[in-house]
């Protein structure tokens, strides 16, 4: 192979800054989907498992929707065909006005997408913990809110944590799908300093580099977080 | 205290109850048992509304259970229930188990709950057990603290769903001890148990029931001493034999 190459180019300016820059923002729209994506899932997820149709069905139809179309046309469609279905002011409104449109869009399509997949992990834990607990709950007399709010979900969020763990690295990984719009995140400047300097193999290298610091941050961070909430005496629930 | 009406139940076309009737006055204690699908442990659950039911009428204390306007969190906080597998909440501490619904439905102090969920794990022998976690009790303590739960609420009546068939049958007698002294202090019981010795002990009535029916209702006396229903004597031949 005859490739020239040049491992400084990651450490010149400017592409030192479109790396960090570029960092930056996969951070920022991972997080915020992030905080979306898990308070939806959540809200969502219980709905699934509540004695109300009504409430069933709409979560129901909200998860099949959102986790059966790719994310990368998810992504197009907020982007390109959401605003035209609007109404003319609005759609006007969400063209023009709407701070910092890339990484709005992308935030909220990344986050709708991820709720529909933590909706069900927080169903399949609630529904693991079975019906014995919600009745020894609803026998003491809390209310079907109290039983959630203090028997199942404090057990259920316990039992998730290792799928979550997976959905929250995910986002980071399917945070790069958002370049497609035009955010100028890790992905998107590793292809940008390949086009300025030809280094791909140096840039792509770098990004690598900078999924795997985050990911591995993000699996000390909930393993931590297993470890402190781990309920002694229980060892299906992931102790050691 | 507790009146069952023509209480029937379906599951989809199979019925699982059948025109039951019968009464529980307070004071009393009584043991239903039956062959296991026998419906036992669904009316026992009708009574706090654990279980739905499609006819009859069940009041707890005057309260219609299946009632319309009927509070039952408030109705079910005075009804207390243990459960054949304990159903201890796994992710909090003995005595936040027992204080949990004493802060949230009662509205307590967590002082007085404290002190009362204390005063409650002495008498089922468990008041050094206080901190630890349920799954860090055997079966029999679970149950004993089960009961405590329930009794923290200051119910009105017992309900007990088989609180022995899941233990091991050295951990039997520990439970069974706690329900006796219960009973002997007039707590009002309604018992799901093939444990015939408590029966013999404590009841004041027996029921029998099979295929979703109430085939028998008398007094202890009547139920251990004369002749019953032929389904009944087989009932007992099988479980009294060991």
């Amino acid at each position: 192979m005859n490739y020239n190459w040049d491992w400084g180019v990651l450490f010149r300016e400017p592409y030192l800054d479109w790396l960090i820059s570029g960092f930056l923002w996969t951070i920022s729209v991972s997080l915020a989907a992030w905080i979306l994506a898990f308070t939806l899932g959540s809200i969502v997820g219980i709905a699934r498992t509540v004695d109300n149709d009504w409430a069933r069905g709409i979560a129901t139809c909200y998860v099949e929707t959102f986790r059966n179309i790719p994310l990368l046309v998810q992504m197009f469609l907020w982007y390109f065909v959401f605003p035209e279905l609007l109404p003319y002011d609005a759609g006007m409104w969400v063209k023009r006005e709407l701070p910092m449109p890339e990484f709005t869009t992308a935030v909220v399509c990344l986050g709708l997408y991820t709720a529909s997949r933590v909706a069900e992990q927080v169903r399949a834990g609630i529904e693991a913990i079975g019906q014995g607990q919600r009745n020894a709950g609803l026998a003491i007399g809390l209310t079907p809110a109290q039983v959630y709010r203090y028997v199942l979900l404090p057990v259920s969020y316990r039992i998730i944590i290792p799928p979550l763990t997976s959905e929250f690295l995910t986002i980071f990984k399917n945070s790069s799908v958002a370049l497609t719009i035009g955010v100028l995140e890790t992905t998107a400047q590793a292809r940008q300093i390949e086009e300025y300097t030809f280094q791909g193999f140096e840039a792509f290298t770098a990004a690598t580099l900078l999924y795997i610091v985050v990911t591995s941050v993000v699996m000390l961070l909930m393993k931590l977080i297993e470890g402190r909430v781990r309920i002694p005496g229980m060892i299906s629930l992931g102790a050691k | 205290m507790i009146n069952l009406k023509k209480i029937s139940k379906w599951y989809g076309d199979f019925q699982v109850l059948d025109d039951c009737s019968t009464q529980v006055e307070k004071g009393e204690v009584v043991v239903v048992c039956g062959p296991s699908g026998s419906g036992k442990s669904t009316l026992i659950k009708c009574v706090n509304g654990l279980e739905p039911f499609q006819q009859g009428e069940i009041t707890v204390d005057g309260v219609s259970v299946g009632g319309k306007d009927t509070n039952l969190s408030q109705l079910r906080s005075r009804i207390g229930m243990v459960f054949q597998n304990f159903e201890l909440f796994p992710h909090i501490s003995v005595v936040d188990n027992i204080k949990l619904a004493q802060l949230k439905v009662l509205g307590r102090s967590d002082d007085e709950a404290h002190k009362n969920a204390m005063r409650l794990l002495d008498r089922v022998g468990l008041a050094d057990q206080a901190d630890k976690h349920p799954a860090q009790l055997s079966g029999g303590q679970q149950q004993r603290v089960a009961i405590a739960r329930a009794l923290a609420m200051d119910p009105i009546a017992m309900l007990f769903d088989e609180p022995t068939s899941a233990l091991d049958p050295e951990m039997i007698n520990e439970v069974l001890d706690v329900m006796v002294e219960l009973a002997k202090d007039g707590m009002t019981m309604m018992v799901v148990t093939h444990e015939m010795g408590f029966a013999r002990r404590v009841a004041n009535r027996v029921i029998f029931m099979d295929e979703g029916r109430i085939e028998e209702d008398c007094t202890r006396e009547e139920f251990f001493n004369t002749t019953r229903g032929e389904r009944a004597q087989i009932f007992l031949s099988k479980i009294l034999e060991h």
